[in-house]
């Protein structure tokens, strides 16, 4: 039996960034957070795409768990990181839990456009709000940990060890979960929805479960991005962000929960290099790096590991 | 021997067709059951009512004595009674062993084993309920009682058309069904190795405790299997009898074997 890698590679990322991180240069050091709070979305949409599902509005849950983050500051004036990650989270996972049982009813594209739309009800609430800063969106508390406010130099490094640590436990829970029935099931709902409900166990629920720990996995990283950009907008629920995610996770591939924070990591790096070298087609360079993933890796960055790592 | 199934006084519509006409028949335990009757005499109606697919427009079925007719699917193959396919229905990206350990897992789970939380090595260590042993080796056992053993790597998607179907009846057997229905396992088989297979499968379904209904054209494989024939015609059954006598019936005769009386 070839031996499970996974958690090692995890532990041993974890332990890296946690060492090296303070010698990071800032602007690193956000790129990195950014790479997590995206990799969060993308493990759930990795989750969803497994079980043969697309969710062209996963921002909603970003969304939702960036202003759930904020607000916990602009009403309640709390900006601890590990508060704010738990109130996305729960507000995303709440929120999944009770539209799951539209959307677990729907396949293919009825799947993606319901969550779409969705998403852009959110925006539309959002951008009508004035309380919560409309179009403007309002600026997040300054991060602190478990009630300590850290020095303006180790504020970034903080928030990146937070970020490492939610985010690699939640990535080791996903693998987990990967292994048992419930997370096994995801090919074969792809695969032959008959076969799985004539063998005992109910498609639409399975679905519903990925739905909601997808979702509390976008409300962690929107909460984690409100955090670290400091700033929140109704653009984070918008189509293109949605797109960003799935962008991100088509280019990481489903076979290992590290993928997706590769996928998201490398997506920032483009994005950013584009953006410095041509500001004004950058997204030309995006178009061309995922026609590229497509045409070569067609199972994503992560197919380049394949036989050195083992997944479940 | 005791009654297992029992359907009474079914009856099925679409729009102007009837699939179902005051349909009656009461499975014994451990019987084996040919269904027999042209294309749309309701035989396949009959099997979809039972697992729950369809429901009908009036009647009752009852498993043991307890009314099943409005569960679905899913948990009228948890009470035991499970189904293989016409056409076979397999998860076609996964290979022939992930295909019974993925049923196996469903089987665990439903069970209340194997859960996100649970200690151990469910594959390799938790005994699968009706089998002793763990899942691993079950799909072991189970892939080599059908004849599958040396097809364990390879992906469902490219599976010969017989060893299709026998990884079809194979997946239904990971629940330890007490009730199995068989819709033609031997369709898009040879003629040579019809019989052949339908030994194979009946000896490995009846080791394992099934009651089994079968839908079937080939006379011969009936009448060489069955113990009992429904004969179905128009919506109805039209012969209930064992397969010397229903076989013989002049009206089965006329509209399902296909010679006068």
């Amino acid at each position: 039996m070839i031996r499970d890698r996974t958690p090692l590679l995890i532990g041993a990322i974890l332990l890296a960034l946690l060492i090296g991180g303070p010698w990071l240069p800032q602007w690193a050091m956000f790129i990195v957070t950014i790479a997590f709070a995206k990799g969060l979305v993308a493990l759930g949409l990795m989750l969803l795409l497994r079980a043969g599902l697309v969710s062209f509005g996963q921002a909603l849950y970003y969304c939702l768990g960036a202003y759930a983050a904020g607000a916990l500051g602009r009403f309640l004036g709390i900006g601890d990181v590990f508060v704010q990650m738990l109130a996305g989270a729960a507000a995303a996972g709440l929120s999944a839990f009770v539209l799951g049982f539209l959307l677990a009813k729907y396949r293919g594209i009825f799947f993606g456009l319901l969550s779409l739309a969705l998403s852009m009800i959110l925006y539309g609430l959002l951008v009508k709000n004035e309380a919560l800063g409309s179009t403007d969106g309002f600026n997040i508390l300054p991060s602190t940990l478990f009630g300590i406010r850290p020095g303006p130099a180790w504020v970034r490094y903080a928030v990146l060890a937070s970020a490492a640590v939610v985010a690699f436990g939640l990535a080791l829970a996903v693998h987990r979960y990967l292994q048992t029935p419930l997370g096994r099931l995801a090919p074969a709902i792809k695969d032959n929805e008959i076969r799985v409900e004539y063998m005992g166990a109910s498609a639409r629920r399975a679905v519903h479960v990925k739905y909601v720990i997808a979702a509390l996995l976008a409300g962690v990283g929107g909460a984690l991005a409100a955090t670290t950009v400091g700033h929140i907008d109704p653009e984070m629920s918008f189509w293109t962000t949605s797109g960003e995610f799935i962008f991100i996770t088509i280019l990481a591939g489903t076979r290992s929960v590290l993928a997706p924070f590769a996928g998201a990591l490398l997506y920032g790096a483009i994005h950013t290099t584009a953006y410095d070298l041509s500001p004004n087609t950058w997204q030309m360079s995006l178009g061309i790096s995922l026609l590229l993933i497509i045409v070569f890796l067609p199972e994503g960055l992560w197919s380049l590991f394949k036989s050195r790592v083992r997944h479940p | 021997m005791s009654v297992i199934l029992n359907a009474r006084g079914l009856n099925k519509a679409f729009g102007a067709v009837t699939a179902a006409k005051d349909v009656n028949a009461a499975i014994e335990q451990d019987s084996v059951v040919g269904l027999i009757g042209t294309n749309g005499a309701g035989k396949t109606t009959f099997i979809n009512m039972i697992t729950g697919y369809l429901k009908p427009d009036a009647g009752t079925i009852e498993y043991e004595g307890r009314d099943i007719t409005p569960l679905p699917p899913r948990e009228i193959t948890r009470l035991g009674i499970c189904r293989s396919f016409q056409i076979p229905q397999l998860y076609s990206s996964l290979s022939v062993l992930e295909n019974m350990m993925i049923g196996l897992g469903i089987v665990l789970r439903n069970a209340g084993l194997g859960g996100y939380f649970s200690r151990r090595r469910i594959w390799q260590t938790q005994p699968v309920p009706g089998y002793g042993k763990p899942a691993e080796e079950v799909a072991e056992h189970l892939l080599a009682r059908f004849g599958l053993a040396d097809y364990r790597d390879r992906n469902a998607q490219v599976l010969p058309g017989g060893v299709r179907k026998l990884l079809d009846i194979a997946l239904t057997m990971v629940a330890k069904p007490r009730v199995l229905l068989l819709d033609e396992p031997t369709s898009g088989v040879s003629a040579q190795e019809k019989f052949g297979i339908m030994q194979m499968v009946l000896d490995a379904v009846r080791a394992e405790g099934a009651t089994v209904l079968f839908v079937e054209h080939d006379m011969e494989v009936v009448s060489r299997f069955a113990q009992r024939v429904l004969a179905f015609y128009d919506g109805r059954i039209i012969a209930d009898a064992p397969p010397a006598i229903a076989l013989n019936d002049p009206e089965v005769k006329r509209h399902v074997v296909g010679r006068s009386a």
